[in-house]
């Protein structure tokens, strides 16, 4: 019976095709390491997200006026009203500690080189999207780090040149953020996460089309990969297992280890609270522009461009590494480098939940941590072009197969 | 290739250039009133103006009113306050150079949009920061007793809203929209 109605499918949308080649017999590299978990683990992320947030949003009123008090309501009188938000914000961390581990991955073993420029090229942009909903969404409960994070964010834009004024206005709807703009953020905030579905479909396409990097970085021969059913089901299976563990320790043990205390306050544009502090995913970018206070005038400006550089500079990346090597494995200065890049991002992170005039260490103003770490970030794009386009760095001997 | 190919080419080409032009230019005109749906409204625009009475205010008090959904500050400035803003007028190292008297039509009466030209903070109180004026405490800029910023990275001075006094006791603050 079932075998007739798919062959009967089958002639006018060939699924049982797609899935067997896209899916079942699908060739993978037999040698993907626990690295290459968190592709599928983001993708799980993404669909926890969807369904918490698509049922929150039937509880929730987008009105400065009720905003707050709809998240309370939720909370107390909604049936687990209480679990849908807390694995909504919670979920939104694990986003992006799955996809900053996907993009690292990307980048020690070489994954964006060709030819799969324009698969993280994609990768760069659903970045891109996740950070703007990831920010519209912390506004929705109009709590004070909802109301002056998003003040002091879309102020960023008020120091572009000539139309930067107008600009903010109109992103806001009225003089400062208020209803209006909380209006909107809540309908983009529901919007955005499909276009970030879409732009997965095309990323998964990309990939299709190129097929996965592995450890090695090498062209792989057809001996060398596996079906992807069952040995990839199964370990992306098992990471889901690990990771759901992680992720439902904090929603039920520390639900709130994630979230400010100020943001239970509710929204005041009369008052700016003492330290206004970012979702720790955006820490190291705050820092960067944080860190460009010492050119006057031109320090708003630049600053805005410096942080906007330090995502957008992920674009030309397949370009400034010259090396004939993809995977760092291979690439002594190269390995050095990135792990110098993962402690910075960690360092900058640090100095953005600081408050800005900190003092460290004893008499260090933070503020100078914070210039050497931002130096430090840029330094490792620099660096990895440069020992690459004057061949300063020998790699090791690559094998030609596994 | 005949003459008459060459014809039939241009012409197409002609054809697929006008309707893309024709196409894009449709496309634009019809984004606007979408776009301009995100400006402020009429019913935001309506709030353009607060009346404010300046008698309960003593020489030495800041009160904070909303104008437009965003604070400003009143602050009714002390003979000290005054003479410490003037005293800078001529200060070089000045970022945004103002003189003290541009910035408060009355000597005694500082309006302000208690707004950090920085990110939009609310900057704390007058007395909150170096030079006897107000501290941003987002990331730490100084503005004087005239809100002319000193220190920290904010590009300009605090702004002065458009303010007129009606009378002796009352202060318009905005102007009224047609």
């Amino acid at each position: 019976m079932f075998k007739s109605i798919m062959a009967w499918v089958d002639e006018r949308l060939p699924i049982t095709e797609v899935i067997k080649s896209q899916a079942i017999e699908y060739p993978t590299p037999k040698n993907l390491n626990y690295w290459w978990n968190f592709g599928s683990l983001a993708l799980m992320v993404l669909i926890i997200q969807l369904v918490s947030g698509i049922f929150l949003a039937m509880h929730y009123k987008p009105d400065a006026k009720l905003a707050f008090d709809a998240v309370e309501h939720i909370m107390r009188d909604v049936n687990w009203g209480w679990l849908l938000r807390y694995m909504h914000a919670t979920g939104a961390t694990f986003f992006f500690i799955a996809v900053y581990i996907h993009i690292l991955r990307g980048m020690y073993y070489g994954s964006h080189r060709s030819p799969r420029e324009i698969l993280w090229w994609i990768g760069v942009i659903i970045f891109f999207l996740l950070m703007a909903t990831a920010f519209m969404g912390y506004v929705l409960p109009w709590g004070q780090m909802s109301f002056w994070g998003a003040a002091v964010i879309t102020n960023l834009m008020s120091a572009i040149p000539v139309i930067g004024e107008d600009l903010v206005v109109w992103v806001w709807g009225g003089f400062s953020v208020g209803d209006p703009t909380l209006n909107r953020f809540f309908a983009l905030h529901f919007l955005l996460p499909f276009v970030v579905i879409g732009a997965v479909g095309v990323h998964v396409w990309a990939l299709h089309a190129v097929h996965s990097n592995n450890p090695e970085g090498i062209d792989l021969e057809h001996k060398d990969t596996i079906p992807f059913h069952p040995y990839y089901t199964i370990k992306d299976l098992y990471g889901m297992g690990v990771f759901l563990i992680l992720f439902c320790v904090f929603v039920f043990f520390a639900p709130n280890f994630f979230l400010e205390p100020d943001n239970y306050i509710q929204a005041d544009p009369m008052k700016t609270p003492a330290h206004i502090v970012p979702e720790w995913y955006f820490l190291p970018f705050y820092a960067i522009l944080r860190s460009i206070d010492f050119l006057g005038q031109m320090s708003k400006l630049v600053g805005v461009i410096a942080m906007g550089a330090a995502i957008a500079i992920l674009f030309v990346l397949p370009f400034l590494d010259r090396s004939p090597v993809r995977s760092f494995r291979y690439r002594p200065i190269s390995s050095k480098l990135f792990w110098i890049f993962v402690v910075d991002c960690f360092v900058l992170g640090w100095v953005g939940y600081n408050p800005a005039d900190a003092v460290v260490l004893g008499s260090l103003p933070i503020v100078y941590v914070g210039r050497a770490a931002t130096a430090v970030y840029f330094s490792y794009f620099f660096l990895l072009w440069f020992i690459t386009v004057f061949k300063i760095e020998r790699p090791l001997p690559v094998p030609k197969s596994l | 290739m005949s003459m008459v190919d060459q014809h039939e080419e241009n012409r197409r080409d002609f054809l697929i250039m006008a309707t893309s032009a024709v196409g894009a230019v449709g496309v634009a005109g019809a984004a606007w009133p979408f776009i301009r749906s995100w400006s402020p409204s009429a019913d935001v625009l309506a709030q353009a103006t607060t009346e404010v009475d300046l008698s309960s205010i003593q020489a030495g008090q800041m009160v904070t009113v909303p104008w437009q959904g965003k604070p400003v500050f009143i602050l009714h400035r002390t003979t000290q306050q005054i003479e410490a803003a003037r005293k800078d007028d001529g200060d070089a190292s000045m970022r945004d150079p103002e003189k003290d008297a541009e910035r408060a039509k009355k000597a005694e009466w500082l309006v302000l949009l208690a707004s950090c030209t920085h990110l939009g903070c609310v900057p704390q109180p007058i007395g909150t920061g170096e030079y006897g004026g107000f501290l941003c405490p987002c990331h730490g800029t100084h503005y004087d007793t005239s809100g002319r910023v000193r220190k920290g990275p904010a590009p300009k001075n605090l702004a002065v809203p458009h303010h007129e006094f009606k009378n002796d006791k009352t202060l318009v603050i905005g102007k009224a929209l047609a």
